[in-house]
């Protein structure tokens, strides 16, 4: 027993890292008053750190603490996107005018955004319905805090206290869900047992209906599917917009990546034969990726449609993030690993795309102080570089080639149309056509009409420009070489236990 | 034929962004230098373009033989060996041309090299219009050379953006809503197309000419084979209802473009806004990529649903031809008239198509040639009094021929070449293709003759209106035609003069490759009626 903790100690390095960050960051926070940015600095350093380690156990598949996580390739590819993303996010938090005016609070800034993360490692290795709450809950307790760190603007406030709710009640349907699956299967907390329970023994298929009914509307609060996303918008608008771009990626990865394990694991039928390779069977006929069809449909669809009509950056970028939810949500629904690979190659191009464009909102908020979208009346002929890379950004977000965003697209109809889910690609393709009209939008106000009062120039900084073309550039060489974001993603879809 | 060890295909697709990249880094006052820099880099593409047309073997068919492709480049561009269930991902950057493409390559570095200089007078932001302008260019060069599905479809979307920054920026009062809209409509195609493309992909396979292992493929000639169909895949077989939803969302995607009726209205919009030259460019070239893509795509990869929907084709040409026509008689504005009339004769295009013989298709083809010099002309003509008066209502003028006489002469040539003169260029296409289907839809045909009258009609009521008459007084004092202006108009006239008098220059160049592409079509629906 001893050795065995001891064992997989050895392989939790990344999540002990993050842990001993979050103290060191505290006690230097506590130490060194005379340096408030030092925590920040000790937390992309540990970040960092962590993903090495993570980087280094690629090609371990193994289960930790009996049965409590997995350390995978699956987990590992979820891990490095949530701390690339962390990362990034403290390089903009650097610059942001909003955390700024809390410099005081950094401390605690730092300690929670890591915690966040680790939040996020454990939900990408959680093999365990214990585990799985228990990461939700950690990442959700550290989120609500952040979502109202600027506690000196009202909203900040307001959307905080709207995003503890929303959490309470989906964490309170999700562990009720999970109490009638534990019944069902008899006794069964890890992924593994109910899957071992469900293809062995017939259950009541109403109640097991019901019991995933209530999992996936924990699941979808976390990444804003509809009709589980009423919190997005106005979280995404009181936050801080650091933690909104925070929030809108690493969150919804780790989201993805639990929905995703819990049902290949648990839901899948291990020992189906006659299935093309990379083809998944579902259990007891029970075909939950028509449940997850419609919720992909819905939020698309919505995520869509309601961005039309904002005004606001933030509350566009939201609605907009729940539509890209939806997106790849079409490739948990055709049941294959090439659907599954496919949603890994568009959390590696939505990474990208989604945070370059919330940090030119940031940037432009910054010295604008609005986050309007008639504040971006003429801002190509203001600041010309920071304008075109929010054009790359906002068409790579649409999926039109040659930027990155085309190939998560491509990818996504290929998987579906290779499993004949054509009318749900069809309703894909009509939705990026309807998203770009409101992407168009932000493009339009800047460089087709002229700047409104102050038409004066903007300049960034040096190295605030260098952050945007790291994103930037990626963006678009990726839409014309994307080799390696594939193979990653191939390499990548292989679970702890599972064929 | 290669410079630099690249060839000439790659150096005229990609000769434009070397060209936007120069103009970038010219600091801003030098409106001179970016100006002269986008005329070189055009006008060597024109030169390449030149070199091609004197080098191209008339011999060669093209179409779906590897062999019979021209000044072909072909190299891997991305190959993801992956797992075994993914398989093998490999992508070619593969670019040639036959018949079919070189007269619109031709085409297209004439227009863009004219078009640089309808742009000189542009007003504000020269440095993004000429960058903007060239990465069009690209987009569209990339089009006609590319051999390889995925390829083309990144280069049909290259040119999106740019477009709808020029018609936005520069463009006139409604300019944004006519961006938008041109947008929006030819995404819409481009999903449904690019979802087509995937099913075309899923079902493609070919032999790995190193270990001889099935991969599955974007090679455009692959996919023209029925024997490179896997069995039981989604579009194998021939006139299955997958086949039929396939042709169908790739037919739509090239109808925008085109544009068919009912998926024109955009075209009236975009063209009325657009500046000169990008009007030029939309109604010489862009419209072309529609019909391109049908001859190129639909038809060579789904022959037996060219042959089952030949007469629904025939139909919208014929409404394409008279609704057009009709349309272009009730306007006002001078440039909607020549927009309107673009669908018109567009439509004589489609029906060429149609007759899926081989004077049809010739005529079709010639008629895309011709009609990009005419209605360039057109525009441009247009574009000359809008400078001046700031107007194009067609009632505001009036004895312009007096005051404005070189103008009057040159504006003659095209107006008649519209119309199709005998001895201009578009009467040549117009009468093979009308030839070409009469053997096969003969009440449509005759019908269709009709537009011809419909557009001698208003085309010489529009010469009466404009520069016959009274002169009015407001413009007695109009300049004539500058040089700059005589320059761009100039060498097109020539073209559609001399290819009225030897349109085998042009001609000869497509015979084979038509020839092929007719037969290619025949055999594939032969052999799918054989089947049931």
């Amino acid at each position: 027993m001893v050795e065995q903790v001891l064992q997989s100690l050895a392989k939790f390095l990344p999540e002990t890292t993050l842990a001993a960050t979050i103290c060191v960051a505290i006690l230097a926070g506590i130490i060194v008053r005379s340096r408030p940015r030092l925590p920040l600095l000790i937390a992309f350093l540990g970040v960092g750190l962590s993903m090495v380690f993570s980087v280094q156990e690629m090609g371990t598949s193994q289960s930790l603490f009996s049965g409590m996580l997995a350390v995978d390739p699956f987990a590992i590819f979820f891990k490095i996107i949530v701390g690339a993303c962390a990362l990034i996010i403290i390089l903009f938090s650097l610059y942001s005018a909003e955390v700024r005016i809390a410099i005081s609070r950094m401390t605690e800034y730092s300690s929670l955004l890591v915690a966040m993360t680790l939040g996020m490692y454990l939900m990408a290795g959680a093999t365990n319905l214990l585990m799985i709450v228990l990461s939700i809950e950690l990442t959700g307790l550290s989120s609500y805090v952040l979502a109202g760190y600027t506690k000196e603007a009202p909203d900040s406030s307001e959307a905080a206290l709207k995003y503890i709710i929303y959490g309470a009640l989906s964490t309170g349907l999700m562990l009720y869900g999970i109490s009638i699956l534990f019944g069902l299967t008899g006794g069964a907390t890890d992924l593994y047992s109910i899957n071992r329970a469900l293809s062995s023994t017939a259950v009541n298929p109403i109640a097991l209906l019901v019991a995933t009914l209530l999992i996936i509307a924990g699941l979808g609060y976390k990444i804003s599917a509809v009709p589980f996303h009423f919190w997005t918008p106005d979280v995404y608008e009181g936050a801080p917009v650091t933690i909104t771009a925070f929030l809108s990626v690493a969150s919804k990865a780790a989201g993805f990546a639990i929905l995703i394990r819990f049902f290949k694991v648990s839901f899948i039928d291990a020992n189906a034969m006659g299935l093309p390779a990379g083809f998944w069977a579902i259990v007891q006929g029970f075909e939950w990726n028509k449940i997850i069809a419609i919720l992909s449909v819905l939020t698309m669809t919505l995520g869509n449609l309601v961005a039309v009509w904002q005004n606001n950056m933030k509350r566009l970028l939201a609605y907009s993030s729940i539509a890209h939810a939806g997106y790849m949500l079409m490739g948990v629904v055709v049941l294959s690993d090439k659907g599954l690979a496919a949603v890994m190659v568009y959390f590696v191009v939505y990474l990208l795309m989604n945070l370059g464009a919330f940090y030119v909102v940031m940037l432009v908020a910054n010295k604008t102080g609005s986050e309007d979208i008639d504040s971006y009346r003429g801002l190509g002929y203001r600041t010309p570089l920071v304008s075109v890379a929010m054009v790359v950004f906002l068409i790579s977000l649409a999926g039109i080639p040659p930027t990155a965003g085309f190939i998560g697209k491509l990818f996504l109809f290929a998987s579906l149309l290779d499993a004949q889910w054509i009318w749900l690609a069809i309703v894909g393709a009509i939705n990026s056509v309807i998203s770009l009209y409101y992407y168009v939008r932000i493009v339009r106000n800047m460089f087709l009409r002229d700047p409104e009062g102050d038409a004066s120039p903007i300049q960034f900084s040096v190295p605030q420009v260098a952050i945007l073309l790291l994103l930037a550039i990626p963006t678009l060489v990726f839409g014309l070489y994307y080799s390696p974001i594939v193979e990653l993603a191939n390499a990548s879809v292989m679970m702890f236990g599972v064929r | 034929m290669a410079f630099l060890g690249i060839g000439v295909l790659s150096w005229i697709t990609f000769l434009p962004i070397i060209g936007m990249v120069l103009i970038l880094l010219i600091p801003k006052e030098k409106l001179d230098a970016m100006k002269w820099t986008a005329a070189a880099a055009t006008f060597f593409q024109l030169v390449l373009a030149v070199m091609i047309y004197f080098n191209f073997n008339k011999g060669f068919t093209g179409i779906n033989s590897v062999d019979g492709m021209q000044l072909v480049e072909k190299m891997s561009w991305i190959d993801i060996r992956g797992v075994p269930w993914f398989g093998r991902i490999s992508i070619e950057y593969f670019v040639g041309v036959d018949g079919l493409s070189v007269p619109m390559v031709i085409l297209t570095a004439l227009i863009s090299f004219i078009a640089v200089f309808a742009s000189w007078n542009i007003p504000k932001a020269l440095k993004g219009y000429m960058a903007m302008l060239l990465l069009l260019d690209t987009g569209m060069m990339g089009v006609f050379v590319s051999l390889d599905f995925f390829l083309f479809y990144v280069f049909w979307e290259v040119m999106l953006l740019p477009m709808y920054f020029l018609i936005g920026i520069w463009g006139g009062p409604r300019r944004e809503y006519a961006a938008i809209k041109f947008f929006l409509y030819t995404l819409l195609g481009s999903v449904l197309m690019l979802l087509a493309m995937i099913a075309l992909y899923f079902s493609v396979t070919i032999a790995d000419p190193a270990t001889g292992e099935r991969i599955y493929t974007f090679n455009m000639l692959a996919m023209m084979d029925a024997a490179n169909f896997q069995p039981g895949s989604l579009l194998a077989g021939t006139g299955t209802y997958w086949r039929h939803l396939a042709y169908i969302a790739l037919f739509i995607g090239f109808a925008i473009k085109v544009p068919i009726f009912p998926f024109h209205t955009w075209l009236p919009d975009a063209h009325v806004e657009a500046p000169t030259a990008i009007s030029v460019i939309l109604a010489g070239v862009l419209l072309k990529m529609g019909t391109y893509g049908l001859l190129r795509i639909s038809y060579p990869m789904f022959p037996e649903l060219a042959n089952y929907y030949a007469w629904a084709l025939a139909l919208v040409a014929l409404i394409n031809i008279i609704y057009g026509a009709l349309c272009a008689m009730a306007q006002q504005d001078f440039k909607k008239l020549i927009a309107y009339s673009s669908i018109s004769h567009m439509g004589i295009v489609l029906l060429g198509m149609a007759a899926l013989n081989t004077q049809g298709m010739m005529g079709a083809v010639f008629q895309m040639f011709n009609h990009g010099t005419i209605t360039a002309m057109l525009f441009l003509i247009v574009g000359v009094i809008y400078d001046r008066a700031h107007t194009r209502d067609l009632d505001a003028f009036g004895g312009l021929a007096i005051t404005m006489p070189k103008y009057t002469g040159i504006m003659t040539v095209a107006f008649f070449a519209a119309l199709g003169l005998p001895g201009l260029s578009g009467f040549i296409s117009e009468a093979f293709s009308f030839l070409g289907a009469f053997q096969t839809f003969r009440t449509m045909t005759i019908i269709a003759t009709l537009g011809i009258v419909l557009t001698a009609a208003y085309m010489l009521w529009t010469l009466q209106r404009v520069f016959l008459g009274q002169p009015n007084e407001k413009w007695a004092s109009m300049p004539d035609i500058n040089g700059r202006e005589m320059f761009t108009l100039v060498p097109l006239a020539v073209v559609v003069l001399v290819l009225g008098i030897y349109p085998s220059l042009l001609l000869d160049l497509m015979t084979s490759s038509l020839n092929h592409l007719v037969e290619v079509v025949k055999l594939g629906g032969a052999a799918a009626t054989s089947m049931h």
